[in-house]
């Protein structure tokens, strides 16, 4: 057998069933490269090695069961049955580590799963570990972790894109087939789009967040990172669906169609055929690239070939997205990380021994830069004489932002067409003292969290060789509509040169020798401010 | 322009029980109005007759039946804790000084 790590996870599926492959000889793959490039990448804050041969041998044993059971048995099983996953460190999984990116959780053992981590355990998944995130999913390059920062397998002087760089990097590397993620303002499609993968935002209210660290609730959604559209469909199925401890999960149903996007590529492409796509004129200004907006007109075009009808939209309020997420997700993370007091779990100094003081102390230590701005932010936001002026004015935005949307679909358009970032990978250090160029990274994602949408990146070609997301948003509940749109792009592009290529410098990350993440960046200070005479 | 003085800075730090150091303060002072100056844009918007959104898709009062089931053992609930006694967290006297309230 080939690399058992260039694998689709929807190849692994006949493989295992048939009995030509191993959930176990899949699972040692996937280690032995995870473990192999860590240090270069820092994709992984904790491997699972014993835990996850555990899992590959029931999941061994639970096919074999199946298939003495004969083909029904078989058949009953999920596609994602010994399948290896990774899952970023801030879902629960019972008895491991949950640091969210934060010193304020390191130690902190999560005592029950999370809806996602056992729907997984159903479905018979295999989980490696848990990645490498921004602290508390605040951020757009997973620099501000706690534990480093993640580099970007196609130039590892890179940001991978973020919060869910660890989860991007590590499907992009062949670490794992597939991984979760979590997307408040883009944090998914941002970080899929920047490493060259599949990334899936489902509408809010379609997987369950029991047992996920929150950062903004009224935006947070849990979805797939994966190297394909059909991947991706298979791990959405598998998470998805109404769960009594999320009040905000929504009763309904998960289409069974996700699991059977068509293999043939030509099947695929005539889904296109009388598509009505909106391209909104919003999206292609202010500081986007011309490479990515060539990229991106390219992939409408031949998706228009095909056979969709393209028409250019407005979604007028687009410009004032940033400023209105920029009020809305500080205010609610200074609400949720409330909890963090240090009484019942986590980092706690009790050195003072008066309540407030500890509480300052605590929280002072334990929460790093962009997670304090924006509880500052959010609690300046919310406090007495401020609430009207920035508060209620961002969510009447909020509602202004939606309607764009909603005329959208109402006039018939099956899926509105855009960049996912207006950038590519930028290199490590590069807007990390610079917040609001930072916060610009998500201008074109963030819009689809306040109106609730599903939206998806895909890769559409490089530019300069590094990776462009194509972003596909859809109406709620259109999760599957879109990713038969995404497999058609794969299909007429299944023969693009750039869908042969591997991220450009995965090679370097088998050199023991290759510096980590975290000492790229402090070289790319260091010259950098040489370089500039020396500043500060 | 936003116009966040020093004193309001450390104002909000202790609403939000962030303990800040000096440099923390200066820098967060700039970072601050800096984004707060991106807010501006919103004040052209007319929004008087427009009802807010709090949440996306509609859903209201879900219930359940109201049949016990099994959640997380004190033991487990506690296991994180940084201190505890017996079956409880110990948490810093909020009332009264010296000998307590």
């Amino acid at each position: 057998m080939a690399d058992l790590t260039r694998l689709h996870a929807h190849e692994m599926a006949p493989l295992l069933r048939s009995g030509q492959v191993s959930s176990r000889a899949l699972t040692e793959a996937h280690l032995a490269v995870a473990e192999r490039q860590n240090h270069a990448l820092n994709a992984w804050l904790v491997i699972y090695r014993t835990d996850a041969l555990a899992q590959a041998d029931a999941a061994d044993a639970r096919i074999a069961q199946a298939r003495r059971e004969g083909p029904a048995a078989l058949r009953a099983l999920h596609p994602l049955c010994g399948v290896p996953i990774g899952l970023k460190d801030l879902v629960s999984v019972k008895g491991g580590q949950a640091t969210a990116g934060s010193k304020i959780l390191k130690g902190y053992i999560a005592p029950f799963d999370s809806t996602v981590t056992a729907r997984l355990r159903a479905a018979g998944a295999v989980i490696l570990g848990k990645t490498n995130m921004d602290e508390f999913a605040m951020g757009s390059s997973t620099e501000h972790s706690a534990y480093g920062p993640t580099a970007n397998p196609w130039d590892l002087n890179r940001v991978p894109g973020g919060s869910s760089g660890g989860s991007a990097a590590a499907v992009a590397a062949y670490h794992a087939p597939l991984s979760i993620g979590t997307d408040t303002g883009g944090s998914i499609r941002q970080p899929a789009s920047l490493c060259g993968i599949v990334g899936m935002k489902p509408t809010y209210g379609r997987v369950s967040r029991f047992g996920i660290v929150a950062f903004a609730s009224s935006l947070d959604q849990i979805g797939p990172l994966a190297r394909d559209a059909r991947d991706a469909a298979i791990l959405l199925h598998a998470v998805s669906g109404r769960d009594e401890r999320d009040a905000t999960s929504a009763p309904v149903a998960v289409p069974d169609e996700l699991l059977s996007l068509p293999a043939s590529d030509d099947e695929a492409a005539s889904y296109l055929k009388g598509k009505r796509l909106a391209l909104p004129k919003e999206y292609f200004v202010e500081g986007m690239e011309p490479g990515v907006a060539a990229r991106v007109r390219e992939a409408v075009a031949v998706m228009e070939q095909a056979g969709a009808i393209v028409e250019e939209v407005s979604l007028p309020h687009t410009h004032y997205g940033l400023a209105t997420y920029y009020i809305i997700a500080p205010a609610e993370c200074s609400s949720n990380l409330a909890r963090f007091d240090g009484v019942r779990y986590g980092h706690a100094d009790r050195s003072s021994g008066e309540f407030i003081a500890d509480y300052l102390r605590t929280r002072g230590a334990g929460f790093g830069p962009e997670v304090k701005r924006r509880i500052m932010l959010g609690t300046y936001a919310l406090s007495a004489g401020y609430y009207d002026a920035y508060y209620l004015k961002a969510q009447k935005v909020r509602t202004l932002i939606k309607s764009d949307f909603d005329a959208v679909w109402a006039a018939g358009f099956d899926a509105i067409c855009a960049p996912t970032s207006p950038t590519v990978a930028f290199p490590l250090g590069a807007k990390l003292e610079d917040p609001v160029a930072m916060y610009l990274s998500d201008a074109c994602t963030l819009p689809v969290n306040m109106a609730g949408l599903p939206g998806l990146s895909i890769p559409a070609g490089l530019s300069d060789g590094l990776p462009v997301g194509l972003q596909i948003i859809g109406a709620p509940w259109s999760e599957l509509s879109m990713l038969r749109l995404a497999r058609a792009y794969e299909g007429i592009t299944a023969r693009a040169t750039w869908r042969d290529l591997d991220p450009a410098e995965l090679s370097l990350t088998d050199d023991p020798t290759t510096p980590s993440p975290l000492q790229r960046k402090e070289r790319l200070e260091s010259a950098s401010a040489g370089g500039s005479g020396g500043q500060a | 322009m936003a116009n966040l003085t020093r004193a309001d800075v450390e104002h909000v730090a202790h609403l939000a029980r962030l303990g800040l150091s000096e440099d923390e303060l200066s820098r967060l002072e700039g970072q601050l109005n800096h984004i707060l100056d991106q807010y501006v844009v919103l004040t052209a918007l007319d929004t008087e007759h427009i009802p807010p959104t709090a949440q996306t898709i509609e859903l209201q009062n879900i219930l359940r039946e109201d049949v016990v089931q099994p959640s997380l053992a004190v033991e487990d609930a506690l296991a994180n804790a940084p201190e505890r006694s017996g079956g409880h967290f110990v948490v810093p006297a909020i009332l009264g000084g010296e000998g307590g309230a």
